[in-house]
């Protein structure tokens, strides 16, 4: 992790709150609408995401931060609005470019190539390959090394992934959370310098996140930013540097972590009133006070 | 909690099973759940634990070894038969039927047997109120969580013996999560059988009776919930320490 308030503030222009000015945004999105028949599903007055910073979308069931996602990244079209990745405006610019801009994405519930292996997943994702040109693609020794070059690298961003074993298997064959690891590899081959990630951790085991997370922390040290929609608040907590909460369709707050997820319109809305309490002693199962072991460290007073 | 009768309600004996041929996801998986249980099974990713239930549920093709409801062999029985038998699943996705009403989704839990359904609504109504006032509106409009809400419902309307669970908190909100938990834990007060397969470890530990760790298809360790929560070896490799404020 970063050392100092360097590489981890936020410097906010003007007043913090929903919808703020930031030194150095690497993305801005003005007046994003957009409908599903009668249903606003996205209503963002303002959004900026600040360059190489880690940056938190969380928000209840159903507040539009997919939506969002789909909107700033072309796999859906806004009714109105205008966005720009540094000076590069992007309405209206189909999906598959966003990756030769240097911005990727991946997905909440997982689109893997399944009849390629794990490892052409990753390879097919590089920019810039010589063998994709047609003259090119004819002269295989024009192009060897750097696909060598390139199936080292896929194997080293594998083996962080602990998915280097299953690197010659069909995705197909990938468990749910397996597969949620190779997209987010695949996204890393492209070296993009924005990362957006829907729901990295659903469905990856907890001992595994931890150390997706110091990998994702490192991104910020090769210059990238990541923006990523979460609900797993451990992995807000520890790896965001700011935190934008958004609650039907628009942004209600945002903020340093510890500053927002403390907000007691947060906490109702979202986070509900049984973090800190174990769910063991919440539902009756376990009775602690008295005969429980004290290390399962139960319950902190009961809110209300 | 731990009700002890001798035959177990489940019990998967050195179960043997996968996808395609000569890959086998379950290596030799043993486990079993005692009337009135809550199991907890948790693992790393690919280690089987969707597998495991699908096994159960007749939908993975089991290659050695045998599962027992009741101590009666239903190895291989397809589903419908297992539903009849008292076993019911709610899958992790595609849990309810976008395009039917509330209350057409939780017909088909009983469609086996139509004439209880009034009946049996009632019961399941008791434990999801909030279904109560929504029963015209279509499945398909329902946020992740709701839908959750009624394919367990969908489940119990069969009256089942065991339910089976694959990971009810994945996608949800914190606070929905954490509701979901407590659902689960309401639906095995009534005496309902419950396994369930979590990704969110710490809290699934936190009220179920007994869990199973799976690793590479086979059981790497087992024991009370509470005690798993806080053993070294299975904070070191499953849990992480993140989130243990």
């Amino acid at each position: 992790m970063s050392n100092g308030d360097d590489g981890k503030t936020v410097r906010v222009i003007g007043d913090e709150g929903p919808g703020c000015r930031k030194e150095n945004p690497i993305m801005v999105a003005t007046n994003i609408k957009k409908s599903f028949g009668g249903l606003v599903a996205v209503d963002v007055e303002h959004i900026e995401i600040p360059k190489n910073r880690i940056t938190a979308l969380i928000g209840p069931n159903g507040a539009g931060k997919s939506t969002l996602f789909n909107l700033l990244t072309g796999f859906d079209q806004p009714d109105s609005g205008e966005w720009f990745f540094g000076n590069t405006p992007l309405a209206g610019v189909a999906a598959h470019r966003f990756p030769e801009l240097g911005l990727v994405r991946t997905f909440q519930l997982t689109k893997v190539l399944g009849l390629l292996t794990v490892i052409d997943n990753m390879k097919l994702a590089a920019r810039g390959q010589q063998g994709e040109r047609l003259v090119y693609s004819l002269f295989p020794w024009l192009w060897r090394k750097q696909e060598k070059t390139l199936e080292i690298k896929a194997e080293e961003i594998l083996a962080r992934f602990k998915l280097f074993e299953k690197k010659d298997d069909f995705a197909a064959s990938l468990s749910g959370g397996q597969r949620k690891l190779l997209e987010m590899a695949r996204a890393l081959m492209i070296e993009p310098e924005l990362v957006m990630l829907d729901e990295p951790m659903a469905g990856v085991n907890p001992a595994l996140t931890e150390s997706l997370l110091h990998h994702i922390s490192n991104l910020k040290n090769q210059g990238m930013t990541v923006f990523f929609v979460e609900h797993d608040m451990a992995m807000v907590r520890t790896i965001s540097d700011w935190v934008i909460v958004m609650a039907e369709g628009k942004i209600v707050a945002e903020g340093e972590p510890e500053v927002v997820l403390k907000k007691p319109a947060v906490i109702d809305a979202y986070l509900g009133s049984h973090q800190d309490v174990d769910l063991g002693v919440a539902t009756g199962r376990v009775t602690v006070p008295g005969g429980g072991d004290s290390d399962t460290r139960p319950t902190r007073a009961k809110r209300d | 909690m731990t009700q002890t009768e001798n035959i177990p309600v489940v019990a998967l004996k050195n179960v043997v099973g996968g996808y395609l041929p000569g890959v086998n996801i379950l290596n030799g998986v043993s486990m079993h759940a005692h009337k009135g249980e809550l199991i907890g099974i948790i693992g790393p990713n690919g280690a089987g634990k969707s597998t495991l239930l699908k096994a159960v549920f007749g939908q993975v093709k089991v290659r050695e070894g045998s599962i027992e409801l009741n101590g009666e062999d239903i190895t291989g029985l397809k589903a419908n038969k297992l539903v009849a038998a008292g076993v019911a699943m709610v899958p992790q996705n595609n849990n309810v039927f976008p395009s039917l009403t509330i209350e057409e989704n939780l017909q088909m839990g009983v469609y086996q047997n139509p004439k209880i359904f009034d009946e049996r609504l009632e019961k399941v109504l008791d434990v999801f109120g909030e279904l109560k006032t929504r029963l015209k509106q279509k499945a398909g409009s329902l946020s992740g969580g709701e839908r959750q809400m009624v394919a367990m419902s969908r489940a119990l309307m069969s009256e089942p013996e065991v339910i089976l669970l694959d990971e009810p908190s994945a996608g949800l909100s914190p606070v929905r999560q954490d509701e979901a938990f407590i659902r689960v834990s309401n639906i095995n007060k009534t005496g309902v059988t419950t396994i369930m397969v979590e990704q969110n470890a710490r809290r699934c530990l936190q009220i179920c009776d007994r869990a199973y760790v799976l690793d590479q298809g086979t059981v790497a360790h087992t024991g009370p919930g509470r005690e798993l929560l806080v053993d070294p070896k299975v904070i070191d490799l499953y849990l992480g320490s993140l989130g243990q404020n």
